[in-house]
């Protein structure tokens, strides 16, 4: 890899002031370097200035007012998926983050970083080959090609991959609110809507603007007597990227019919995908395996397969039905 | 009595504080770094290469690339030929390397070569009757392409019961820890490769020749190696493009193999199309047996995978064709891989056998017991010993084989289907000659053996200790076995699983001579040291003839969620008669690795080809799936006890790559019992379950 910068940031408005000189582009913010240190020495990530946020005072997990819960940004992922009141009010997340990646690799992966990964196309990662994401405009060989592990909603001929994170799919379930600090100041982004589909633009995973660094994640209140659940399915029972994974909160109303709920599906999409039409057609009604069944079908129809990857459809009406199933029981 | 105890390996100690140095971990002055430019093209010509960003970087102290590299000797390998012409035979192919003062500059000035190529078409995917297919020579190592015996077209089209089926297996890649790499050192006396290398000495006439070098001239040392399943048993061109980047710029030269280029330029297993076909009477008796291979190989060498090999011995039948057909391909050349032809052969024939059995209306254990033959089936003479139905029923009797319901997709747990399966497994017990020395050193207390083999971290090491020590009647602690190093007298190659019995019966040799010196002299004085030295070489030649193999048998129970796919072994069991077991500590690794990756071979193993760009695409550890902690079961590895004077002089079989053989079958019979499906192309992937499911 390219001789690189090395700074270590101090505070947050330090770090983006850091990446502002660069404009965002030759310039990354260092966390866990899970990922980005894989794509330097790749080849696909070429910085010329590295800026540590490792150390910031972003690692901090902190109850707010209203019940919901504050993640620094720096938060390591297994001591997010250990924190005691991840585990008792939202277990999908906990069970999400230890389902990613290995144990080695949780206990350096942050969660700003893990937001942030990118996706494990391999036409993405081999430098001598198109990929319209690393090389706008040079092609993506996987629409016609190997397949079989991408993307079957939302893509767009320019790009057929698929997000690899499993905590952001939890996370799009709860309905987490993203905060970012960038040169004009402070903002925050849902979840969804933090990632992209790739339209036409595939280079740009999510809608953070150059030099914008992400501070925390909030999660709203855990709902009262909701039950939630994180289910992947995948080729090898550790350290394997989702084929397919649903991320479900469901609670049942007095009458044991749904009262409310939230989906998001992982695997499918270049983002975590939100389940919206399967959650209105489950409101309301039954918590049966028709219904569920019903709902699956609902969301699924604007599935896009590709010519090799059809049962990625299947495999996630399955995988969903049966997740509910499971919570409503 | 040392052999016959689970001895520690002698040099654990060494591997757990990290005092063991692997090949480019020693030292040399000077040292500079290599890393390899290779193809972006899967077939073509070179028409320029651009070499001035990359010489203009930091540190670089050399880029060659066939432009401006020594020219090299013709050898049978012309793998080894490198960097020699424009031509590219296949992506990934070496077309230069970059030598620096450090890894991340030599690194970092390879990316900046530029390399043009007029590209052609390519072909790299081998289909059911690829127009290339033709008939190789021989297979490997010297096999007999096919054979027939009686009319085997008559015959199965007369059987009462008839099994005709096709299995595919994709590429697989191997994948040892350590990656392939070398450190060339040249000085007054010639080449010094530390590399890692299943076989020190023998590679070092191959390299020599390519180099056009003496061999007395080439010493190889491969002291400690992390693995190889087979990739490392011939020079790879890594190892010479290190002995060229060394002489080009006379400084030691430090070169590995990436893990992403491991898919590239060290070998792999051959995809294979294997029709299977078997005809047997009422009563299971085989009285038809086919086996038709089709496999790829590369335009740049021959290698032909002895698949159908193990269809010769396994099972009686009168009437039998065994064939092979290779397509020569635009891919890197395939070479061995953990049990070579045997375990994609018995994937399609011990698959077949269920088949069978399920069309008979007959136990796969008894069918298999049924066709258990009394000599050699197609070579005639008889086996040195044969206890696969010994195999069968100690594996039925531990496994609890006799209370299954033998009707497909009858056990449901909640939303898992639950089944289970048997396969057997055979391997070739071969003996090549070796020679080795014993000394006794000064006060006759402390003894020194050496030999040239290689321990690739299965503890050859450690049995050759336990051989030397018990045929001199001392301790182990009092025997330094010294391997891993062509200055060692001559030992084969680690690999064929005639390891332990090639080299250990030149050790056993040299310490029954030694021990013979010293009681005809009374023990050496107290300044005195005595030698002795021993050679196989006529033991070999004197041997009967028989047809010498290991057998085992595998037994898995799998369950497969019907919602997802996925599929968990719970349960996998093995039973192996190879003859005398040196050290049960060792052995029962080498059967638990050798089972693991056959259930890998069955679940997740698999090199995907990129048409368009014609090379394999998953070419990382993330991405070229094997098995991780979680997906291991509890295996069982057994073995029975096997008196064998007349396999070798140490009465040992070769344990390293049985427990891969059957596995794989067995895996794939237990879905079918889960299920009620048979999926005939590995590996048994969700998607193709849910496929299958419906």
């Amino acid at each position: 890899m390219r001789p690189f910068t090395y700074e270590r940031a101090v505070d947050a408005a330090g770090a983006v002031a850091a990446a502002a000189r660069f404009d965002g582009g030759p310039a990354r913010y260092l966390g866990g370097g899970t990922n980005l240190v894989d794509l330097m020495r790749l080849g696909v990530e070429r910085p010329e200035h590295l800026i540590d946020v490792s150390r910031l005072a972003l690692d901090c997990v902190e109850e707010v007012e209203g019940g919901g819960l504050r993640i620094g940004a720096a938060v390591r992922n297994s001591d997010l998926a250990a924190h005691p009141l991840v585990l008792s009010r939202y277990p999908v997340l906990a069970q999400a983050l230890l389902q990613g990646a290995s144990g080695q690799l949780r206990n350096l992966a942050t969660v700003g970083g893990n937001l942030l990964q990118r996706t494990r196309c391999p036409y993405f990662q081999d430098v001598t080959k198109p990929c319209n994401k690393r090389r706008p405009g040079s092609g993506c060989p996987a629409v016609e090609g190997e397949h079989r592990n991408l993307a079957v909603i939302g893509h767009s001929p320019a790009c057929v991959a698929t997000h690899p994170s499993d905590m952001a799919v939890a996370m799009t379930a709860l309905g987490a609110t993203v905060s970012v600090q960038g040169p004009g100041g402070e903002r925050t982004i849902g979840m969804p809507g933090l990632h992209r589909l790739p339209g036409d633009d595939p280079a740009r995973d999510t809608v953070l603007e150059p030099a914008e660094l992400i501070t925390a994640v909030t999660l709203p209140p855990a709902a009262a007597g909701a039950r939630s659940r994180y289910r992947k399915v995948r080729e090898r029972a550790s350290f394997a990227f989702a084929l397919v994974s649903v991320a479900a909160v469901l609670r049942l109303d007095d009458e044991g019919r749904v009262g409310d709920c939230a989906i998001a599906l992982g695997g499918l999409a270049h983002a975590p995908w939100r389940a919206r039409r399967a959650e209105e057609a489950l409101r309301g009604g039954p918590a049966d395996e028709a219904a569920f069944a019903r709902a699956a079908e609902a969301e699924l129809a604007q599935a896009r397969p590709l010519r090799d990857n059809a049962y990625k459809v299947g495999l996630a009406r399955n995988v969903l039905e049966r997740t509910l199933v499971e919570l409503a029981r | 009595m040392s052999t016959g105890l689970p001895l520690p390996r002698v040099e654990a100690r060494a591997k757990v504080t990290g005092a063991a140095r692997y090949a480019v971990e020693h030292s040399a002055d000077g040292v500079a770094y290599g890393w390899i430019v290779t193809s972006t093209v899967a077939r073509g010509r070179i028409e320029a290469i651009d070499t001035a960003a990359a010489l203009a970087a930091p540190e670089v102290v050399a880029v060659i690339t066939h432009e401006n590299a020594p020219r090299l000797q013709p050898v049978d390998d012309h793998e080894l030929r490198v960097l020699q012409a424009p031509e590219v035979s296949y992506r990934g192919q070496i077309v230069g390397v970059v030598v620096a003062e450090s890894l991340e500059s030599a690194r970092e000035a390879a990316a900046l070569v530029r390399v043009d190529y007029a590209a052609e078409g390519h072909d790299v995917l081998l289909v059911r009757d690829h127009p290339k297919l033709y008939r190789p020579e021989k297979v490997n190592p010297n096999y007999p392409t096919d054979t027939s015996f009686g009319d085997f077209d008559g015959a199965f089209a007369a059987a009462e019961v008839r099994v005709d089926v096709t299995y595919t297996t994709p590429a697989f890649h191997n994948n040892p820890m350590e990656p392939h790499a070398t450190l060339a050192v040249w000085d007054e006396d010639g080449l010094t490769l530390y590399e890692s290398s299943q076989g020190a000495p023998t590679a070092r006439a191959p390299v020599a020749k390519v180099l056009g070098l003496a061999d007395e001239r080439v010493r190889v040392v491969a002291e400690h190696v992390g693995g190889g399943f087979g990739s490392k048993g011939t020079p790879r061109p890594h190892a010479v493009l290190a002995a060229v980047a060394a002489q080009v710029t006379g400084r030691p030269v430090k070169l590995a193999v990436t893990r992403q280029q491991m898919f590239q330029i060290t070998g792999y297993r051959t995809p294979t199309v294997q029709r299977m076909r078997l005809g047997a009477d009422a009563d299971g008796r085989l009285v038809a047996i086919g086996h038709d291979v089709q496999e790829q190989t590369s335009t740049v060498r021959e290698f032909a995978e002895q698949t159908a090999t193990p269809t010769r011995v396994m099972y009686a039948g009168a009437n039998r064709r065994t064939t092979h057909l290779v397509a020569a391909l635009d891919v890197p050349t395939p070479s061995w891989m953990r049990a070579p032809g045997e375990c994609p052969g018995m994937y399609a024939l011990e698959s077949a056998m269920d088949e069978l059995a399920v069309a008979a209306g007959i136990d796969p254990v008894a069918l298999r017991v049924r066709n258990d033959p009394e000599v050699d089936p197609e070579e005639g003479v008889p086996f040195s010993s044969r206890n696969l139905v010994a195999c069968l029923r100690e594996g039925a009797a531990r496994f609890g084989w006799d209370a299954r319901d033998p009707r497909p997709s009858t056990r449901r747990e909640g939303r898992w289907l639950v089944g289970s399966g048997v396969a057997s497994s055979t391997y070739p017990a071969r003996c090549r000659p070796a020679q080795a020395f014993a000394r006794a050193e000064a006060g006759g207390r402390h003894f020194v053996v050496g030999i040239g083999a290689t321990d690739i971290g299965t503890g050859a090491r450690t049995v050759l200790t336990q051989v030397a020590a018990e045929t001199l009647g001392v301790e182990p602690g009092q025997v330094t076995m010294m391997v891993g190093d062509s200055a060692l007298p001559h030992a084969p190659v680690a690999g064929g699983s005639a390891g332990t019995a090639s080299w250990g019966s030149a050790v056993q040799g040299a310490c029954r001579a030694l021990r013979a010196q010293l009681d005809a002299s009374g023990g050496p004085s107290g300044t005195d040291t005595v030698e002795a030295t021993y050679d196989t070489t006529e033991d070999l030649e004197r041997q009967k003839e028989l047809s010498r193999h290991a057998f085992g048998a595998q037994f898995v129970t799998l369950r497969v969620d019907v919602d997802s796919g996925e599929i968990r072994v719970d349960r996998l069991l093995g039973v192996f008669a190879a003859g005398r077991i040196l050290n049960p500590r060792t052995a029962r690794s080498q059967f638990i690795g050798g089972m693991t990756m056959g259930m890998a071979m069955a679940l997740m193993e698999e090199s995907v080809v990129d048409l368009e760009f014609g090379d394999y695409l998953n070419h990382d550890l993330a991405q070229y799936h094997v098995p991780v902690n979680a997906d291991i079961p509890s295996i069982e590895a057994h073995w029975i006890d096997e008196e064998d004077p007349d396999v070798n002089p140490l009465g040992v079989k070769g344990i390293g790559e049985i427990g891969i053989v059957g596995t794989a079958a067995a895996v794939g019979n237990a879905f079918f019992h889960a299920t009620g499906v048979r999926i005939r192309d590995l590996p048994l992937r969700p998607d193709r379950v849910l496929g299958a499911l419906g």
